[in-house]
């Protein structure tokens, strides 16, 4: 009666037989199914000998194991050829590029600030803002400037009336921090400033960071240090070399004018630092007691340096840009350089 | 000041090349510009306190000092007089004018030639061969610093006064022009009218010509205070005033006019007559003792300097140097007008020596935190937001055309440049769209397709304590909301891009109770229907929208153009963010489709929602709107969808139902909404 080897092998042979999924499913229910063959075999038991009950019924049971074993092998073969199938279906070309939005980017003067200032506020300087329509008197007379000094001719200043004008540098703000709080100071005041002055190498606005540091013991060697670190971290050249020119500000005393090693050329000369291997990049010096005196800080008590260095120049030399007046042109070829 | 090297030689000769000399000046603050490398000419930028430079001695001086080598320059000399005569002179003024010394030489010859040799000094100097007796003045003020001036004697009347003008007074000068001078003008007059402009410039009138055969010749010393601020007032600047306001030395005057009659007999011939030497010793800018203490170089310049270093230094600078220990008593020369205090002669010992040798050092400081509050909003992190948008950072002038200003803030008055650079830039910015719109129009006449800008700076209005001068956020949007791209459809930037990126911004300030409101708004710049103001509370935070299309169009403008611009002031704080329980109970979220008026503002029905208090009501959406085809034209179909989660338990379907209903009650009862079917 009940053949098992021959149920199981003809069972093999339609599961192997199946080629899909749904295919496979019915040859499960065809076998294995409420009405399905294995089923209708164990229903006939009763009808046999009860001494041949159990064979058979273990005969069934191992061809319904090995059935359903088979049925379950050939239908995981079977996912993974169809999963391989829809999954080549949904091939792309991820060589496109990405969807939606690009992002911009910060005008380079900014960046230019973000370095300056990220620099310098590791070391304990705090960023302070000014405003940029000025009194006469903070813009030059508390720097020593008083109306008749020789000095003022060299800012070109844009003027509102007689006693207000737009700042012509950032040092103003060094007055305004000094009148309003107490040594030990150490500051930054970045920001815009203005002269009357507009051709290939001169834009009427520009910006300027100045710096002022007052303690007990704030000495010319530190002005120095400080700067060079600046600038050598700014520039990314350890070994950059700084010269420390005798100048003149009338806030300072003993001033200073400060190059550095042309970033180009190494020094060696070249078109950008006019062959003299050296770049002018900022104005410094120890600020002058009258200065110290109009703020109402003890000339004996605290020394203090100050300086200040222009943005655009900066800029200029870190990324290669060789005419100031793109910086306000906001062309947006210019400007997506910067992202 | 230029100077040939060949002139400065004969003055100083230091055992060194061109180059090196060139170096160590402009290491000693004498910056030498550029060197002609064939005429050998020095071009040295002296900065404005020191005026004692601005002459070939004043040069050779420093040259010796910082070589420690001799000057010899030609020997001062004494012309002998030849006739009695002098020349009436008063000095009226003579706090203005301390010294004053004048000669009369008669019988010159006017036909005689400047000699090559002066000529090509003048020349190389910068300055034209104008008659041998100017270029005699114009040499000894190159040569010796002393700026000098030589009236034609038969034209003075009667004598030489120095004094103030008197208001009203008129000079017609040499370079042609006629003053009409203050009353606080210092004069060279004669006997009936100003002659000469004291230190800037001669008159007309009583110049030099080629019929002169005697001249009065003037070397003196004005005081600095007395043409400072002059020249400027009248718009001339001289090689005089230059040096005038600079200082010129108060021991200079014989010498000069001994040194100029010498030359001038030499090359015209002539009779000089005595010099007159006019002093008022009382007036002449005083050198006090200036105290000097060692401690202090030390402690300003951060290195210790050897005591007989700092002696030699300042003795060969010409300053008279005493005492010790520590402390000097040092009095400057006649020729320097900037050593007023000690920090001026510690910045001389350090120049001398060279910057070079102090070593820079860190300041050694106390390590303290400076505190950081977390509600601060860095600008930075906000235009970050701008960036990853998209927006490129623009930076625009503050001061804009002010008819292109008038068109976009017709309400305010500028503030207004007094010497403006250029009349499309006159007056401050008022907002920061000016300036944006002329950078979009500069892109958009360059073939970009899409344009987003954004700037933060200073806007000036004037407010009733002055001008107030306020940061603020501003963008312009133009073009394609994205870059063309494969992915996405192509369109053009709208209302509700601009608005979302208004939101980004926002949503920097955190949670804000009292939330945020959009509300329409009317700007003259801005389209009627697509503007909208937002606040914070009654706070308005700015104002975003459609730039007007007539507007644009007047501008040259392609369109739309999209327009924003917020208070920076208002963006600088942010609430700390607090915790709340999460529910673990599931939502429930139930879609409603209603037909409202066209006229009802979304923000309305929200408000509508959030107010009705519903129990279980714990968010909705505003998720679909609709208009058109379908549906009453009048109407507008709107879809919430309410999302409801119980506090304590799940809801059970009834309550959510009548969740629902009490917010339908509600809209209907304000909005007659109906549900669409």
């Amino acid at each position: 009666m009940l053949n098992g080897a021959e149920v199981i092998a003809q069972a093999e042979r339609s599961i192997a037989a199946a080629q899909d999924l749904s295919t496979l499913d019915e040859v499960r229910i065809h076998l294995l199914g409420k009405k399905g063959v294995l089923t209708a075999l164990l229903k006939q038991l009763g009808a046999l000998p009860p001494a041949q009950c159990p064979a058979a019924g273990k005969a069934i049971n191992d061809a319904k194991e090995a059935v359903t074993e088979a049925i379950a092998k050939r239908q995981a073969a079977l996912y993974q050829e169809h999963l391989v199938r829809s999954l080549e279906a949904e091939r792309i070309d991820v060589t496109l590029p990405g969807r939606g939005q690009r992002p911009g980017g910060l005008h380079p003067v900014t960046r230019t600030l973000h370095r300056i200032e990220s620099l310098l506020t590791q070391i304990g300087f705090e960023v302070i803002e000014g405003p940029e329509i000025e009194s006469d008197f903070y813009n030059f007379e508390a720097l020593n400037i008083p109306p008749e000094h020789p000095a003022r001719a060299m800012h070109d200043t844009f003027y509102f009336d007689e006693h207000t004008v737009l700042r012509t540098h950032t040092s103003p703000v060094q007055i305004r921090v000094m009148e309003s709080r107490k040594p030990p100071l150490r500051i930054i005041a970045p920001g815009r400033v203005y002269r009357r002055d507009s051709d290939l190498t001169h834009t009427p606005m520009f910006h300027q960071v100045e710096g002022l540091m007052v303690d007990v013991d704030v000495s010319f060697a530190h002005l120095k240090g400080i700067l060079q670190d600046l600038m050598r971290n700014f520039f990314e050249q350890d070994d950059l070399r700084l010269r420390f020119r005798p100048s003149y500000f009338p806030f300072t005393e003993p001033s200073a004018e400060v190059d550095i090693q042309c970033v180009m050329c190494r020094g060696s000369g070249c078109r950008v630092c006019g062959q003299g291997g050296w770049l002018e990049v900022l104005g410094c010096g120890m600020v002058h007691p009258r200065v110290f005196e109009h703020a109402g800080i003890d000339n004996e008590a605290y020394t203090g340096f100050a300086f200040g260095l222009g943005v655009e120049r900066l800029a200029m030399l870190r990324y290669g840009v060789d005419d100031i007046r793109m910086f306000f042109e906001n062309d947006t070829r210019f400007l997506m350089q910067f992202r | 000041m230029r100077v040939s090297e060949v002139w400065l030689r004969e003055w100083v000769n230091p055992p060194v090349a061109t180059a090196e000399l060139a170096e160590r000046l402009t290491l000693a603050g004498l910056e030498v510009d550029s060197v002609d490398p064939v005429a050998k000419e020095f071009e040295v930028a002296v900065t404005p306190n020191r005026g004692d430079c601005l002459g070939v001695a004043g040069l050779a001086r420093e040259i010796g000092v910082l070589y420690g080598c001799p000057t010899h320059g030609p020997a001062p000399n004494r012309v002998r007089p030849e006739i009695d005569e002098v020349w009436p002179l008063t000095i009226a003024a003579p706090a203005a004018c301390p010294h004053y010394a004048g000669r009369v030489v008669r019988g010159i010859d006017p036909r005689a030639e400047t000699p090559l040799w002066m000529r090509e000094r003048l020349r190389r100097s910068g300055l034209r061969s104008i008659s041998s007796v100017v270029d005699v003045t114009n040499f000894v003020m190159l040569e010796l610093g002393q700026p000098m001036h030589a009236f034609d004697l038969e034209k003075l009347q009667e004598a030489i006064v120095v004094r103030f003008s008197h208001a009203g007074e008129r000079l017609a000068l040499l370079d042609g022009q006629t003053l009409e001078l203050d009353a606080d003008t210092l004069v060279i007059a004669d006997a009936k009218r100003p002659v000469a402009l004291a230190g800037i410039m001669g008159g007309v009138q009583t110049a030099v010509t080629a019929a002169t055969r005697a001249v009065f010749l003037e070397s003196a010393f004005f005081t600095p205070a007395s043409v400072a601020g002059k020249a400027r007032r009248y718009h001339l600047q001289t090689d005089s005033s230059q040096r005038f306001e600079r200082g010129v030395d108060f021991d200079l005057q014989v010498r000069a006019i001994e040194r100029a009659s010498e030359l001038l007999v030499a090359i015209c011939g002539g009779q000089p007559g005595p010099v007159v030497d006019r002093l008022y010793a009382e007036h002449l800018p005083q050198r006090q003792v200036i105290k000097l203490r060692a401690s202090r170089i030390a402690r300003v310049l951060g290195t210790e300097i050897a005591a007989a270093e700092v002696e030699t230094i300042l003795t060969r600078l010409g300053v008279r140097v005493s005492g010790g220990d520590g402390v000097w008593d040092c009095v400057t020369p006649s020729f320097r007008f900037d050593l007023a205090i000690e920090a001026d002669l510690i910045e001389e010992v350090a120049r001398i020596r060279g910057y070079e040798t102090i070593r820079g050092q860190p300041p050694r400081q106390l390590m303290s935190m400076r505190g950081r509050s977390e509600v601060q909003i860095d600008l930075d992190r906000i235009r970050q937001v701008l960036v990853e948008r998209g927006y490129q950072e623009a930076i625009t002038y503050s001061f804009v055309d002010p008819a292109e200003q008038a068109r976009l803030t017709p309400d305010l008055e500028p503030v207004a440049l007094a010497n403006p650079i250029a009349s499309d830039m006159a007056v401050m910015r008022t907002s920061l769209w000016a300036g944006l719109l002329q950078a979009l129009k500069y892109n958009q006449n360059r073939q970009c397709d899409r344009v987003r800008l954004f700037e933060s700076g200073l806007i000036f209005v004037r407010g009733p304590g002055g001008v107030d001068q306020r940061p603020m956020l501003g963008g312009v949007l133009w073009g394609l909301q994205h870059p063309e791209q494969w992915a996405e459809p192509k369109r053009g930037t709208d209302f509700f891009d601009l608005k979302g990126d208004i939101e980004a911004v926002l949503a920097l300030l955190g949670n804000i109770p009292e939330g945020l409101s959009y509300q329409p708004t009317e700007h003259p710049a801005l389209h009627p229907y697509h503007a909208s103001r937002v606040h914070k509370g009654n706070q308005s935070l700015g104002i975003f929208g459609a730039l007007h299309p007539g507007l644009a169009a007047a501008l040259g403008l392609e369109q739309p153009v999209f327009l924003f611009e917020l208070e920076l002031n208002l963006l600088t704080q942010r609430s700390v963010p607090r915790f709340s329980p999460i529910s673990k109970l599931p939502m429930v979220r139930r879609d409603i489709s209603l037909l409202v008026d066209r006229g009802v503002a979304a923000v309305e029905l929200i408000r509508c929602v959030a107010e009705t208090a519903t129990n279980g009501l714990k968010d909705f959406q505003l998720f679909d709107l609709y208009k058109g085809e379908g549906i009453d034209p009048k109407k507008k179909s709107i879809a919430l969808g309410l999302i409801f989660q119980g506090t304590s338990s799940t809801l059970i379907d009834a309550e959510v139902d009548q969740g629902v209903e009490r917010v339908l009650k509600r809209l209907r009862e304000r909005f007659e909404a109906t549900l669409r079917s």
